[in-house]
């Protein structure tokens, strides 16, 4: 609409190719992750994930057999054996770490002593000597192989299983579903009374719940793991609910009386005239209209839950069978640093519902997001 | 199992208890003060000032047990030594100033105070002008979004993996010294260099920040009237004056709401740190200085506290200046 005719065209493939860059930028480290976690381990190890849908080259050494292993066959001692793992094939071979691609599968190489080694496109190697072999070590056989690329559900089925993954699961939704819904359930009425009943000190109330949002968690933490202790709730699920409630709270409720503050007057006027109660108009009218705003909280409420490390960690034990996702990824981090394969399925697991709810609920957290603006974390 | 049970075994009592308190309260008052007889008006006057606390009541107990408390009690424990003990007055606050952590944490918040808001806001700016422009705008703008939804630690590991170094000539799997690499340069160890690593970790947070920005600020460009863009091209205005000189003024107040709103977020940051570097070389912030004296090692709780209070004066301007804004759109 907007721009000269002459330039127009051009503006409109300079627009559309800032976009695709910035799509790409914004989604590749996720990308990287999702293919990163459905590779093979060693793999991912060997080369980055951007080649994961190419063979991979890799260069390794395996040692030939030692003495025991020998067999005589007429007049010469021979060791035989594979040098190739499954699913690999040979490129070429070497004695020498100087010079490891120096032979093509087939060849023959002629080494000191009169011995022979030959490794075939197979795998299959075969060490000759005119005289009985004596070593204890087996001697290194160079390898060039090519690996066609694996994909693989293993890392899933081994951090769910093995690194906890599966039980952290379970108590991040033990953790989330009560700390999203009971908020909801308090915050509703008071956003109602703020929004439609008259009484003295409303307007400073309001002040007071936008003050609240902003106030940061850090100084929460020990006064009220202090507070749990003393009142015997100690660490647990009941004392997490109600702190991710408290600090929830202000959020649900400044976002529901904007919203309520919206609903058309004459509705609720005339339900009064009528002789409805406060309760029945709250429960017949405010709350079925307020949906949107209310669907808008709980999703902000469950991903802000779901994602918190901070809260977890203090409130909940540390123990293996009862952290969260947050803590065992955090954890995993510290002790798996450069396993890539579990880090990476572990990461995707615990972002996978989030995602999910993220892409089939974006309408409202949208909504959610314009009419709350103002907190942050 | 046990623990299924315990969940929705709560979330039961928890809506029941709900319902009953705000259900059997109202019942209550009506029944002490009924609408009837010959005190009917009096009683529905004092039913009536009486209904709103009914209403407010938990959400003002759990606020104030959960939020207002642990404010003073905070600013008390920074007066005191490191068990609670004994008062010290300002001793904690004297330590801070003095102490080379502190600084470090300080000049790093102020760094990612000026850096974060304002990349995320121009990211968020350009994306909502050109998403908007485009037919492919709605899928750009979901997947721009779409870190929102990926937890700190989440991202500190995706992240973690683009940073990852090998030795030089090996195979770098980490995509940033992949590129380096191809372009003939020589693999860093990203996150260990001082000063330019807080930056690799403040990108983790534009990254999930620019599409809040995008999203609160694409609405604002939208609700810009069409004729004062029209007026500007019939004026001969070109597609950079009119986003500069028309749009970009009008949506002032949004654009200062998504700064101020990621100030905030920066203020707290806290698991990035922690999970990427745990604030060491020379990445300190102040969240997790505090964090590291409230649980790590011996506790002192002075101290942490001090830290903590320093963050919430940080805040305070910010929450004043929201309290004014919401008053005066109220009236």
């Amino acid at each position: 609409m907007d721009g000269h005719a002459g330039t127009r065209s051009s503006l409109v493939w300079a627009v559309n190719l800032a976009a695709a860059l910035m799509v790409l930028l914004w989604t590749i480290p996720t990308f990287g992750l999702l293919v990163t976690s459905l590779r093979d381990s060693d793999q991912i190890a060997a080369s980055g994930w951007w080649k994961a849908p190419f063979t991979s080259v890799q260069s390794d050494f395996v040692r030939a057999g030692t003495a025991p292993d020998q067999v005589a066959e007429g007049e010469i001692w021979v060791i035989a054996g594979n040098v190739l793992e499954q699913g690999e094939k040979l490129r070429a071979w070497g004695t020498d770490s100087r010079d490891p691609m120096a032979f093509a599968p087939g060849d023959v190489a002629t080494l000191a002593d009169g011995r022979t080694l030959s490794v075939a496109v197979d795998g299959a190697y075969r060490l000759t000597s005119p005289v009985e072999f004596t070593e204890t070590r087996g001697m290194r056989i160079f390898i060039t192989t090519l690996t066609p690329p694996r994909f693989t559900f293993e890392n899933f089925t081994r951090v769910i299983g093995a690194e906890g993954l599966g039980q952290a699961f379970l108590n991040t939704f033990t953790v989330t579903i009560p700390a999203t819904i009971i908020p909801i359930l308090i915050a509703a009425f008071a956003a109602y009374a703020l929004a439609w009943m008259e009484f003295p000190g409303r307007a400073l109330l309001i002040a007071a719940v936008v003050g609240l949002l902003v106030v940061p968690l850090q100084l929460a933490l020990i006064p009220l793991l202090k507070l749990h202790n003393d009142i015997g709730l100690g660490k647990g699920y009941m004392g997490i609910w109600l702190a991710h409630t408290g600090f929830g709270l202000p959020l649900a409720i400044y976002l529901l009386r904007n919203y309520m503050v919206g609903l058309p007057r004459e509705i609720i006027e005339s339900a009064r005239v009528d002789g409805a109660s406060d309760f029945q108009i709250f429960r017949r009218i405010i709350l079925p209209l307020s949906f949107p705003a209310l669907a808008s909280f709980a999703i902000f409420q469950f991903l802000w839950v779901w994602n918190d490390l901070l809260v977890a960690t203090v409130f909940l034990g540390n123990t293996r069978e009862q952290l969260v996702m947050t803590g065992v990824l955090r954890e995993l981090m510290g002790s798996r640093g450069g396993d890539w394969e579990i880090l990476a399925a572990s990461a995707f697991i615990s972002i996978a519902v989030p995602l999910v709810v993220f892409f089939a609920m974006q309408k409202y957290l949208v909504r959610g997001l314009l009419a709350g603006s103002v907190k942050g974390g | 199992m046990e623990q299924f049970l315990l969940a929705s075994g709560t979330i039961v009592a928890g809506v029941f208890g709900c319902v009953a308190w705000f259900w059997g309260s109202n019942i209550a008052l009506d029944l002490a003060l009924p609408a009837r007889g010959p005190r009917a008006g009096a009683n529905m006057q004092r039913a009536g000032a009486i209904r709103p606390w009914l209403f407010l009541g938990p959400a003002i107990l759990i606020l104030a047990v959960y939020l207002v408390y642990p404010v003073i009690n905070s600013a008390w424990r920074a007066l005191n030594d490191a068990d609670g003990t004994t008062f010290v007055g300002l001793k904690n606050y004297q330590w801070l100033l003095a102490d080379s952590k502190f600084h470090e944490s300080l000049g790093n918040n102020m760094l990612w105070l000026v850096t974060v808001p304002a990349l995320s806001t121009v990211f968020g700016l350009i994306a909502a002008q050109i998403t908007d422009r485009i037919r492919w705008g709605s899928f750009a703008k979901s997947m721009i979004f779409m870190p929102m939804a990926i937890s700190f630690v989440g991202a500190g590991v995706i992240w973690k993996f683009i940073y990852d170094f090998r030795g030089e000539g090996l195979e770098q799997i980490g995509l940033l010294n992949a590129i380096v690499v191809y372009f003939g340069g020589t693999p860093q160890t990203w996150l260990v260099t001082p000063f330019w690593n807080s930056f690799l970790l403040m990108a983790v947070l534009i990254w999930i920040q620019t599409g809040f920005a995008m999203v609160i600020l694409s609405a604002a460009l939208r609700g810009i009237p069409e004729e004062s863009i029209e007026a500007a091209i019939l004026d001969g205005a070109n597609p950079w004056q009119v986003f500069s000189r028309i749009k970009v003024p009008q949506i002032w107040g949004t654009i200062a709401v998504v700064w101020t709103t990621i100030t905030i977020t920066v203020l707290k940051v806290f698991d990035i740190v922690f999970v990427m570097t745990n604030g060491e070389w020379g990445t300190q912030v102040l969240a997790n200085l505090m964090y590291n004296w409230m649980f790590r090692g011996a506790p002192d709780y002075g101290r942490g506290s001090a830290i903590a209070i320093v963050i919430m004066a940080l805040v305070t301007p910010i929450m004043i200046w929201n309290i004014r804004n919401a008053r005066r759109e109220m009236r």
